[in-house]
């Protein structure tokens, strides 16, 4: 292959490793237990036909031998602390490491959920604290910080909807959504026992309000939109979006994915969102942890208010910081304790190394960022919508696939030149799509560095397309038989 | 602000690139009127130091160094050292769902890994890669076995976790997803005869938790039969994932979920938690979440990648299994790390060491109160009545820097002073005969 191009990355070696039960022989221990000091209990007689044989095939290695594999493993990872990471719409940004030393302080680590309120007001005073920040960043009334992510956000957020329609006597049969929209907002309107319709979008990428307007009606409990959208085009029609479905009695719900693009600059709740949900593992800079745990806080206005999941953290007269259970309206509970506690603490320590300077400083270089890339590769690559771009920009592949390389073939390659691949072929609205979001934690010479590695392999794709479609050819496995893995599934190791 | 790695000439320069004379330009496309043009109403940015000074106090506000007696869906084990050392490389931490398994194989083998060791405990099949907690894993493990037997309605032990109890309720509600609770006996196991009334032709399925919510062992063989002989799918649920060190895994089950915080998650004040979904082959077509797979590369080389994604959201949209996209995956790889730490023979000698605890706890509060759910085989919780109210005892013991057990009236009334107590390796002799001598005062 040829690296010529390449400026960013260098081949190295890396180490070979097997699966940790390969490693594994009995009689090996990785730990050792303090003598006990109470009295010893047969287990087998104790628990009878309860008892279990043996454990199998788990392993049996030592200390040594587990902190080479798993570091070993780690090195096989691509990884935000090695350089950008440009998935749009997931807001891969800087994971600061304040954030996991003070998530990891005894007296938060250690706290049991149902401890006492009176010896737990450290851990509800951050609660609290969070809760109204993303109260005053987003314009709402209310908030929730159970839900896990952002689909369990979405979740919780459409059950208010269809819990306050309810009240007033018909939940309604349908939610609209924007044929941009992510896998997960469908499928949540489906949980949620609601019939999907699609909603096109315009010629500009945007909402088309003509559609909508004809589509809404007395069946329609609300419609989810992301916004920007996954395109990275704010709905410049917001207002009227918003107030067709208000006439009708339905509810906008607004995805949050894409708030790096508005905090501290606009406020969904100033434009008519009625409720929505926030990712705190995006716009908040929790760690993705190689796919979770997220945090997915709903935020709504007062007149969901009563149908919030139980507990609220509210602050109590005496100044203390307590649950409210006693809330007859509520869907119930959508995860057991508090949601992802840890995941606040983070989201906090973020907001406080920010201050409002700061987020605001943050969307605008987030923003900056991605017309950067708009500007310099327009051209390079179609730009199949036109309308400003926010803090992601999506083009498309039409140029490159006349010499029969995809979307997915020029992100494999991106690989060769040290980035991980942008977000391959969604939005769906775009045939081919390549959706990029730089984030503001790319500096000018990464940007440049990226940019650069895109129009070389623009260049590639002329001279030797066969190099593009067999990328990328400098990673330890090369491309992977995923056909074969769904045929055949094997999901584990056995002896 | 220290994390944005621009100058303002860097700003000035790419602005002027673009074509643009400032910010604001870029903002042009959000209406004027929605613009915010005043600072957002958040702590001022503060330097590293007042940062971790400001969560220290808060930290020093929660109860820290205490001995813990609570159990209940959160278990205060032991964390080796190296679990942290680990998951904090960067490469774990920072890296985004494997999608692109080339640049992925550390996350997609651990994950695997995973799936192998939770397969090797449960006595399942196949195990997911994780769901958000043991609590909404219960809910889908309920809405996945309606997708397997087509038909509507769940039986539900009374003696699950109440919060689990409450997330179910929550998730079918939209569903025409029926829940039934049945009842438990004195000896602190699932009422059969009364399991027996509840299943219908339209029960999809049957939920116990064993160790139940009280900490007994359920007869998992006997309540599957039942469920099969009325044609509904076993599902068990388990809040305390250690316990199959020593207990014979719900191999009958059809579907099990567990939350894994036991194994080496911290209690964080009840999460990120993980929890998992483990089945019978020939059910994983209906799982819901992430599933990581072996395959092989171009060159014959063993490779691991994300598979069977048609089950899933993003490319079934409102027919996929579940709508869950992110899910806990450092977590579980968290309890991998701590599975592989203590292995095959660590788990069991640290599971009957939990035993050895609970059981001279139990037996010293005999003394003072009286242990419900006798004659039936516990692991690490037990439940003492009283005769003064839990809450009374628990307030006696904060100031001895001990939290107590947890007091069952507000999902259990009928039991009146009662409460669940944990004891597990970190508690010592000497707290327990601490707690004990509160109890009895
Ligand atoms: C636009 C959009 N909506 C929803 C989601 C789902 O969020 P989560 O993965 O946190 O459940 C995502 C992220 O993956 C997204 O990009």
């Amino acid at each position: 292959m040829s690296d010529k191009y390449i400026k960013k990355a260098t081949r190295h070696v890396n180490q070979n490793e097997d699966l940790i039960f390969e490693r594994s022989s009995p009689g090996k221990k990785g730990y050792r237990l303090p003598p006990l000091d109470v009295p010893e209990v047969d287990y087998k007689q104790a628990l009878g036909q309860a008892a279990r044989a043996d454990l199998g095939n788990m392993p049996e290695v030592s200390e040594m031998e587990i902190i080479r594999h798993f570091t070993r493993l780690s090195t096989w990872n691509y990884a935000i602390d090695l350089g950008m990471y440009p998935l749009g719409s997931c807001t891969m940004k800087y994971n600061a490491r304040v954030n996991e030393v003070v998530a990891r302080l005894q007296g938060l680590a250690e706290a049991h959920p149902w401890q006492p309120e009176k010896v737990s007001q450290g851990a509800l005073r951050i609660m609290k604290i969070l809760a109204d920040c993303l109260l005053d960043i987003t314009g709402m009334d209310a908030i929730t910080l159970q839900p896990a992510a952002g689909a369990h956000g979405e979740m919780t957020g459409i059950m208010l909807i269809h819990a306050l329609l309810k009240s007033k006597g018909n939940p309604r049969k349908k939610i609209l959504i924007p044929d941009s929209a992510h896998g997960t907002n469908p499928a949540t309107a489906a949980i949620c026992g609601y019939a999907v319709e699609n909603l096109k979008s315009n010629a500009q990428g945007m909402v088309d309000i003509n559609a909508l307007a004809s589509q809404m009606n007395e069946d329609v409990a609300g419609l989810m939109l992301t916004n920007p959208n996954t395109l990275g085009i704010f709905e410049q029609e917001i207002h009227k979006i918003a107030a067709i479905l208000h006439d009708k009695g339905g509810l906008l719900y607004m995805d949050g994915a894409n708030m790096n693009a508005l905090v501290g600059k606009t406020r969904p709740g100033d434009f008519g969102v009625d409720v929505m949900h926030l990712n705190l593992h995006k716009t908040f800079s929790t760690p993705h942890g190689g796919g979770g745990p997220g945090s997915g806080p709903v935020a709504c206005k007062k007149a969901l208010e009563p149908f919030l999941p139980k507990p609220v953290v509210m602050s109590k007269p005496d100044g203390t910081v307590g649950l409210d259970y006693d809330r007859p309206q509520s869907v119930g509970r959508v995860r057991m304790f508090f949601g992802n506690f840890g995941m606040h603490v983070r989201a906090l320590a973020y907001i406080m190394a920010n201050g409002p300077d700061g987020l605001r400083q943050t969307t605008e270089d987030a923003v900056l960022n991605a017309n950067y890339i708009r500007k310099k590769l327009d051209g390079t690559y179609e730009l199949p919508y036109k309308s400003a771009s926010m803090h992601e920009v999506v083009f498309s592949d039409h140029l490159q696939s006349e010499k029969g390389v995809k979307t997915g073939d020029v992100a494999k390659r991106l690989i060769d030149y040290g980035f991980h691949p942008y977000t391959v072929s969604f939005p769906l609205v775009v045939h081919g799509a390549l959706m990029i979001e730089p984030t503001e934690s790319e500096s000018l010479d990464e940007l440049d560095l990226f940019i650069d590695a895109m129009q070389s392999i623009a260049r590639e794709v002329n001279e030797d397309p066969e190099l593009v479609k067999t990328a990328p050819h400098s990673t330890r496995v090369s491309r992977l038989d995923e056909t074969a893995a769904a045929r055949k599934p094997v999901l584990r190791w056995k002896p | 602000m220290r994390y944005l790695p621009k100058s303002p000439a860097d700003r000035a320069h790419m602005l002027r690139e673009i074509g643009y004379k400032s910010i604001d330009e870029l903002f042009a496309p959000i209406p004027a009127e929605y613009r915010l043009t005043r600072d957002l109403k958040v702590p001022r940015q503060m330097a590293e130091s007042e940062i971790i000074d400001f969560f220290r106090a808060c930290a020093e506000d929660n109860a820290s160094g205490y001995a813990v007696f609570l159990g209940a869906g959160a278990y205060h084990h032991y964390r080796p050292v190296v679990i942290d050392s680990l998951i904090s490389r960067g490469e774990f931490l920072t890296a985004y769902t494997p999608y692109q398994p080339e640049i992925s194989q550390g996350t997609l083998q651990a994950i695997f890994e995973f799936q192998t060791m939770i397969c090797e405990l449960t006595g399942m099949e196949v195990a997911n890669a994780s769901m958000y907690d043991g609590s909404t894993g219960s809910a889908e493990a309920l809405m996945m076995a309606v997708r397997v037997t087509g038909r509507k309605g769940a039986v539900v032990a009374r003696t699950v976790h109440p919060e689990y109890r409450e997330v179910m309720l929550t998730y079918t509600q939209h569903q025409g997803l029926p829940i039934t609770e049945f009842g438990y006996l004195e000896n602190g196991r699932v009422d059969m005869a009364d399991l027996e009334k509840k299943i219908t032709a339209d029960t999809a399925c049957v939920m116990i938790q064993s160790p139940n919510f009280f900490g007994t062992i359920e007869d998992v063989a006997a309540v599957a039969d039942l469920a099969h002989s009325k044609g509904a799918l076993l599902v068990v649920s388990i809040s305390e994932a250690l316990s199959l060190g020593v207990v014979k895994p719900p191999t009958e089950a059809d579907i099990v979920s567990m939350e894994s915080q036991s194994f080496g998650v911290p209690l964080g004040f009840g999460g990120p938690y993980a929890g998992v979904m483990a089945t019978k082959e020939k059910f994983v077509r209906q799982m819901p979440g992430r599933l990581v797979g072996e395959t092989k590369d171009s060159n014959g080389k063993r490779g691991f990648v994300l598979t069977l994604s048609t089950r899933e959201q993003h490319i079934r949209r409102e027919k996929a299994t579940s709508n869950i996209c992110t899910n806990q995956a450092l977590i579980a790889t968290m309890a991998t790390i701590y599975m592989t730490v203590y292995g095959r023979e660590g788990i069991k000698e640290l599971a009957q060491q939990n035993l050895a605890k609970a059981t001279y706890a139990a037996n010293e509060f005999a003394k003072k109160g009286k242990i419900l759910f006798q004659g039936t085989p516990r692991f690490n919780e037990f439940v003492v009545q009283t005769k003064q109210d839990p809450h009374d005892i628990n307030n006696r013991l904060l100031e001895k820097k001990t939290i107590g057990g947890y007091p069952l009236k507000r999902f259990y009334p009928e039991l009146g002073n009662a409460a669940l107590w944990c004891c597990t390796e970190l508690n010592s002799k000497e707290q327990i005969d601490t707690a004990v001598q509160a109890v009895g005062q």
